[in-house]
């Protein structure tokens, strides 16, 4: 058993970390007021190559494998979670359908451009109707000669706004609910794409979400990503390939939090010493290790079996839910050691308990995970 | 254009020193490229884009010295040459670093030199200026901005805060200031393709040289830290009793008057 992430991880890895502190984490406070992720940064990050992690090589990406997508995501989580999540909504749900799922000629057409950041992508599932129930969809697409005519709307678009690539969910055959659901490639060029309005959110400032009108949008058919029908379970690979991804993403940020508190409670100083050496204050400390290493040694082994090619349905799910609830907690006690100016918005650590709060729900809600598990030990049980 | 950089690898700066038996404790300390020779680094790929050509980054060190050549070639340098002194010499001083890397440069086509003005470290500056002068080429060192033409080079270089402009010609050896660039980030596809990039390693051995040849010629005597900073003086008082008693002080505690 070897712990230990290969050298060339572990390069790639540092290169981040330092690009991460140097050039994103000064501006992190700034993101925050402006609500907006300076274009520097993003132009920064499309020369570093961020937006080319799960591309393969041959497609101009980087080829990793899960580990290395996730020691690269754990890096990404120790900034502003906005910056975060442009990047990973794009690596992520944005690119992994097509990469996953697509043809050579949509592969050809799409991830060059994916690779380089010029082309940004985003996930369109999610609709008023359909959240956690996803096979609820009422956005169809009707085919007409070579083209499927889509008409409906979607909410709650993570890069909506920036995004020219969207992986969509429509509704092809009405009477065979999840089993009637086809994902198209949509370009936010296509006749009768709009942009709806920008979400106001709690957190996650910088990263626009919006909503998408679709009206009599014309999709070339060479555009339906993979089996038409086959959208629902598409939706579903999709979304589960991102949980590790998404475990590693939290890893980082609880990490970056705890790094915060140790350095605040060293120099802290109430009844006559600094508050590291005030025992109440050391057992949250405690605490967030543990929650920290127990969540670290997790996403690592979903990670890693998932290169081994094993099913992980069921740990991925579990990283996602125990990423999810291990953030909220460090968060929270990572407020309660800064004190009151841990509430404050002149420091970062409000912000990340407003932001840990969507971990929760996004890529599929903590209930839908525990359903998986369920699911899985229901499967694994009944031979 | 045959374009090399010479490249140390030094403590991060981040690293608190600590010295331990007389010697610097290098156990476990995280290292980088020295900030100096990454503007080095910088300028060099820079020349090759405009002027075509090969970047060689060469560094004296040890094993652990290829992470920081990798770097270099994730930057955008073609080769890497580590000439590996961690068997055969037991100190070095400038002398030392100065005579493996003539030996080296006997047998290279040279264009251009860059290297960093100083290392952060011993800051001795003086690798630079003494190869050149084995090498005998012309050197111009704190270079902050550098244009090739032809065999004409135009530079201006930093004097304490003021610029010197000068023209002088390859074959050229320049150290490298702070202003000159800004370095860029080894990009995660660039690392990627560092990895197929050729890193050369040699010994002293593989260019004829033994132990006698570049044995130090000085000898570091002690090592130790600076005294640590005390806590500063709150004066108290009215203001002309304050000024009268920080100017004695000046004059009688700090000597700076």
């Amino acid at each position: 058993m070897d712990f230990n992430l290969s050298e060339d991880i572990e390069f790639l890895r540092s290169n981040v970390r330092k690009f991460v502190k140097e050039e994103v984490e000064p501006l992190a406070m700034k993101i925050e007021e402006d609500n907006e992720i300076p274009k520097e940064i993003v132009e920064a990050s499309k020369d570093m190559g961020l937006f080319s992690l799960s591309i393969p090589e041959e497609y101009g990406g980087l080829g990793l494998d899960m580990v290395g997508k996730c020691a690269i995501y754990e890096e990404l989580g120790k900034t502003h979670n906005g910056f975060t999540t442009l990047i990973g909504a794009h690596t992520g749900i944005g690119t992994v359908g097509i990469v996953e799922l697509g043809t050579e000629e949509q592969k050809q057409k799409y991830l060059p451009k994916m690779a380089t950041g010029e082309y940004i992508g985003a996930f369109a599932l999610t609709e008023p109707s359909a959240g956690s129930n996803a096979a609820n969809l009422k956005t169809t697409a009707v085919k007409k000669g070579d083209k499927y005519i889509l008409n409906g709307s979607k909410h709650y678009i993570t890069n909506a706004v920036d995004g020219q690539v969207f992986t969509v969910m429509a509704v092809t055959d009405p009477d065979k609910g999840a089993k009637g659901i086809t994902s198209f490639i949509v370009e936010k060029d296509f006749p009768g794409f709009q942009l709806g309005s920008v979400e106001e959110k709690m957190g996650l400032r910088g990263s626009h979400s919006a909503e998408l009108f679709f009206e009599d949008m014309e999709v070339p058919e060479e555009n339906v990503l993979g089996e038409v029908n086959r959208g629902y379970v598409n939706a579903l690979k999709i979304l589960a390939n991102g949980r590790a991804g998404l475990a590693a993403r939290n890893l980082g940020s609880c990490e970056k939090l705890l790094e915060h508190c140790l350095e605040y409670a060293n120099e802290r100083q109430q009844f006559g010493k600094p508050i590291i050496e005030i025992q109440a204050v050391q057992h949250m400390l405690s605490e967030m290790t543990m929650l920290i290493e127990t969540l670290r040694s997790l996403t690592y082994r979903v990670a890693w079996m998932t290169d081994q090619g094993k099913r992980v349905v069921k740990e991925a799910a579990i990283a996602k839910l125990y990423g999810s609830e291990v953030y909220n907690k460090v968060a929270d006690l990572a407020v309660q050691i800064h004190g009151g100016i841990g509430y404050m918005k002149d420091y970062p650590i409000e912000r990340y308990f407003r932001d840990a709060r969507i971990t929760k729900i996004y890529e599929g809600t903590s209930e839908i995970q525990r359903n998986i598990i369920a699911n899985e030990l229901v499967r694994e049980t009944r031979k | 254009m045959n374009i090399y950089v010479l490249m140390k690898k030094t403590f991060d700066t981040e690293e608190k020193i600590q010295i331990n038996g007389g010697v610097i404790e290098d156990e476990g300390a995280e290292y980088i490229i020295n900030p100096y020779d990454e503007y080095a680094i910088e300028e060099a790929i820079k020349i090759r884009d405009e002027h075509g050509g090969e970047v060689t980054v060469v560094t004296v060190g040890d094993e652990e010295s290829e992470k920081q050549l990798r770097t270099a070639l994730a930057m955008g340098a073609d080769k890497a040459v580590l000439i590996n002194t961690e068997e055969d010499l037991e100190e070095g001083d400038q002398y030392t670093t100065v005579r493996v890397l003539e030996a080296y440069f006997a047998d290279q086509e040279v264009d251009i030199i860059l290297a960093g003005n100083v290392a952060i470290d011993e800051a001795s500056g003086q690798v630079g200026p003494r190869l050149a002068d084995r090498l005998d080429i012309p050197y111009v060192t704190t270079i902050t901005e550098l244009n090739i033409d032809g065999d004409t080079v135009n530079i201006v270089r930093d004097v304490e805060g003021d610029e010197e402009k000068i023209e002088t010609s390859l074959p050229l050896l320049v150290t490298c200031q702070q202003g000159l660039n800004e370095p860029r980030y080894p990009s995660l596809p660039g690392i990627m393709k560092a990895k197929k990039k050729p890193l050369e390693e040699l010994e002293i051995d593989d260019l004829d040289l033994d132990e006698d040849d570049v044995e130090a010629k000085t000898e570091t005597v002690k090592v130790f830290l600076p005294p640590e900073k005390e806590a500063g003086k709150v004066l108290e008082g009215e203001t002309d009793e304050q000024v009268k008693e920080l100017v004695s002080l000046l004059k009688s505690e700090a000597k700076v008057l």
